[in-house]
């Protein structure tokens, strides 16, 4: 079976059968990450370009990583996003790096809808590697990886995202999925970080953290940044970390066993309590080393080289 | 040149509905009636099964010289413009530089005057630089030749500057011109806030950006008693604040232009930079009460808000591309799908379309009175085509229309006595 599908822009699309077909393709590429001789010819003669219009070094790392142990030629392009996006289009850039025989453009742009956009454009291969605060699909993905590889169902699975949902792609993207396979998704924030109309998306707002934590067997905490601080979408750091930071106390309140994930990179002791980032709860690096599995899989997948 | 426009269906709004001939003599409007004599030397227009109308009056468009001449020039866009029926536009004064002073508008006039096409018509800025801060020559700008004035997309934002202008104004009798916009509410948006900007997570301009300006602007419009011109309505929150204001007799017109009241941000979904425009396209809920404003009174006149774009700028990603829609020339059939689905009579569309526009702006134009400049339309209200951006007379294709089947085509424009456009010659 392979994805029938150009492109990996957004998990909105996608059905629950695509999205377990990339799953356990990547079991068997998570396999091979623990090999000592890390690297299967798969996408030998294959060019994968990173194109990363925002600064990356974790996902930009994966993709790279993954696409290398694939066997394909790998490209980095990071053109600085003040000369490319004022003198260029999206497309000229793009249809130059297809010029050169690209099959796979990995897409990172500050812009929502810029890998829709690419994707009409060009002929490769499109994945998105983050688009504004639309979707990062790969990334809930990963999460969706490191969730089931505990062993924990999907379906009524109670799952508490906690942060600025609003400014969040990965929230948006594991939202997309997580409701899709039948999970109850809980939104924790101030009412200022919760995106307009949300709840038609199938999920619950909560803006007390506590309240949201009751239950729970999955606690997804997002990434605050913090120079929103000066946009009146949170008064303080300090009654922010109070409010909804996640710390030893309450993860006490969610289900026995229940884990702790984080996007990174993570600000400790402001959404984050050290102890609890260090955890035996906490899987933030199981993400990390799944990332590389799961985006081998969809590389796999996108290539058709099967 | 003297004309004959035989056996059409004459609509001058508020006067006269029934077939007729009409004769133009001299530039002007000569006769109305029934089996009128043709004078010797006389063109004949058979306007049967026809409609003749006054030339449409747009109160809203970009023609971006001078500065943007890439994107629209005085006479492409003028020829859009005849093209689509209106024959008198005016024309915002965001150029580079901005139309803040006579030196700017008398350009405008002059390139007009050239070309030949439309009765062009500036609107001068309320500040100087339209930077909000210092009120701009607005006694010269009237002199020569403004109509209007206005700081168009970028809001006047300081209510006291804002109350000065409106005061200084009535010195002038001139209409005071509002985008009303908060620039804060609305501050990094490009579509409308709601379920799709969630979505889609594109950032969100919420209704209420223009529902708190449009209230502050009828509250100084009721404190200085200027005459208030509110640009594009596109809230059911607008069309409540203005029907109030209107009904304690506030000096307040408003116009809507046809995006806002044929569709919505689902257009959005494929981030259509064409379907990228400010105030964003809302949500059915609103279109509706955009055609019910429409229909009860409470929006005036159908303004276009024409603003061209190049293909480059639009080809941006959709945060980057620039806002605006291009509507001169399908603003005609998007108009008349409004009397179709029964909105609007045939009647009220062409008023909104002409001596309501004319009238908001104190212009003698919009009517066939005999004696009145001869502005005159022959329109078909059934001829269906396929709205083809290629075949634009306007320098830019930015619109999210293209492909849509209409029903309506203008046939033959006349300005002043003279045929500016046939429809022979749209395809170019």
């Amino acid at each position: 079976m392979s994805l029938k599908r150009k492109d990996l822009l957004s998990l909105a699309p996608l059905s629950v059968d695509e999205i377990r077909l990339i799953l356990e393709t990547a079991d068997s590429f998570k396999e091979v990450t623990g090999r000592e001789i890390k690297k299967v010819p798969a996408l030998r003669g294959r060019t994968v370009v990173n194109l990363f219009f925002e600064p990356s070094t974790r996902t930009r790392t994966s993709f790279e990583l993954a696409a290398k142990r694939l066997s394909a030629d790998v490209i980095n392009f990071s053109p600085s996003s003040s000369s490319v996006v004022k003198g260029e289009t999206l497309l000229d850039t793009a249809r130059n790096i297809e010029a050169m025989q690209a099959d796979i453009i990995v897409l990172r742009h500050s812009s929502a809808g810029a890998a829709e956009t690419l994707a009409r454009g060009v002929k490769s291969s499109v994945i998105n590697a983050g688009d504004g605060w639309h979707e990062h699909p790969t990334q809930a993905l990963l999460d969706l990886y490191t969730i089931r590889e505990r062993g924990l169902s999907f379906d009524g699975l109670r799952v508490a995202i906690v942060g600025d949902v609003a400014h969040s792609r990965v929230a948006r993207s594991n939202i997309q999925a997580l409701t899709k396979l039948g999970a109850q998704v809980r939104l924790v924030g101030p009412p200022t970080m919760m995106p307009c109309g949300v709840e038609k998306l199938g999920v619950r707002v909560f803006y007390d953290l506590d309240e949201a934590l009751q239950g729970a067997q999955v606690i997804m905490m997002l990434r605050l940044q913090l120079e929103r601080q000066g946009r009146a979408l949170f008064p303080t750091i300090r009654e922010y970390a109070r409010l909804y930071g996640l710390t030893a106390e309450r993860v006490k309140i969610a289900e026995p066993g229940a884990i702790v994930m984080h996007p990174g990179p993570i600000n400790r002791g402001v959404e984050i309590a050290p102890e609890v980032a260090d955890s035996l709860s906490s899987v933030i690096l199981d993400q990390v080393a799944n990332g590389v599995a799961v985006r081998m899989g969809i590389l796999y997948l996108m290539s058709g080289a099967n | 040149m003297t004309i004959l426009i035989r056996g059409g269906q004459v609509i001058d709004p508020g006067r006269l509905n029934e077939v007729a001939d009409l004769l133009i003599e001299n530039g002007k409007i000569a006769a109305i009636g029934r089996n009128l004599t043709a004078p010797g030397g006389v063109t004949i227009i058979d306007a049967h099964s026809r409609l003749v109308l006054p030339g449409f009056v747009d109160l809203h468009v970009h023609f971006r010289e001078p500065g943007f001449e890439y994107k629209e020039t005085i006479q492409s866009g003028a020829a859009a413009a005849v093209a689509g029926g209106f024959t008198t536009v005016c024309c915002m004064p965001n150029t580079n530089p901005v139309n803040d002073n006579q030196a700017i508008t008398e350009f405008i006039v002059d390139r007009a005057r050239e070309a030949g096409l439309a009765n062009v018509f500036p609107i001068g800025a309320i500040t100087k630089g339209s930077e909000g801060k210092e009120l701009a020559e607005i006694g010269d700008l009237r002199r020569a030749g403004c109509v209007a004035i206005s700081d168009d997309g970028r809001p006047v934002m300081n209510s006291l500057v804002m109350r000065r202008a409106m005061e200084y104004a009535l010195a002038f009798d001139v209409p005071v011109i509002d985008h009303c916009e908060d620039l804060h509410l609305a501050e990094g948006g490009c579509m409308n806030e709601g379920l799709v900007s969630t979505e889609l997570g594109l950032p969100g301009i919420p209704a209420a950006a223009e529902d708190v300006m449009v209230a502050r602007n009828v509250a100084l419009a009721e404190l200085t008693g200027a005459r208030l011109h509110l640009a594009h309505i596109s809230t059911d929150g607008s069309v409540r604040i203005v029907r109030e204001a209107k009904s304690r007799a506030i000096n307040v017109t408003a116009e809507a232009c046809p995006h806002h009241f044929t569709i919505t941000e689902e257009v959005v979904r494929d981030y259509n930079t064409h379907a990228k425009v400010n105030p964003p396209l809302r949500t059915w809920k609103d279109v509706d009460a955009i055609k019910e404003g429409l229909r009860d009174g409470t929006i005036d006149a159908i303004a276009t808000d024409h603003a061209p774009h190049a293909m480059q700028e639009k080809q941006q990603g959709f945060t980057d591309a620039p806002f605006g829609i291009v509507g001169l020339e399908t603003a005609w059939p998007l108009t008349l799908a409004l009397v179709d689905e029964g909105t609007l009579s045939l009647e009220s569309a062409v008023e909104k379309l002409s001596s309501a526009p004319a009238k908001a702006f104190g212009l003698s134009k919009g009517t066939l009175m005999v004696g009145a400049d001869a502005d005159v339309v022959v329109a078909d209200p059934q001829e269906s085509w396929e709205v083809d951006p290629t075949k634009f007379r306007s320098k830019s294709r930015n619109t999210p229309f293209a492909g849509w089947k209409v029903k309506g085509r203008i046939k033959t424009t006349i300005v002043g006595g003279r045929v500016v456009f046939e429809t022979g010659q749209a395809e170019r």
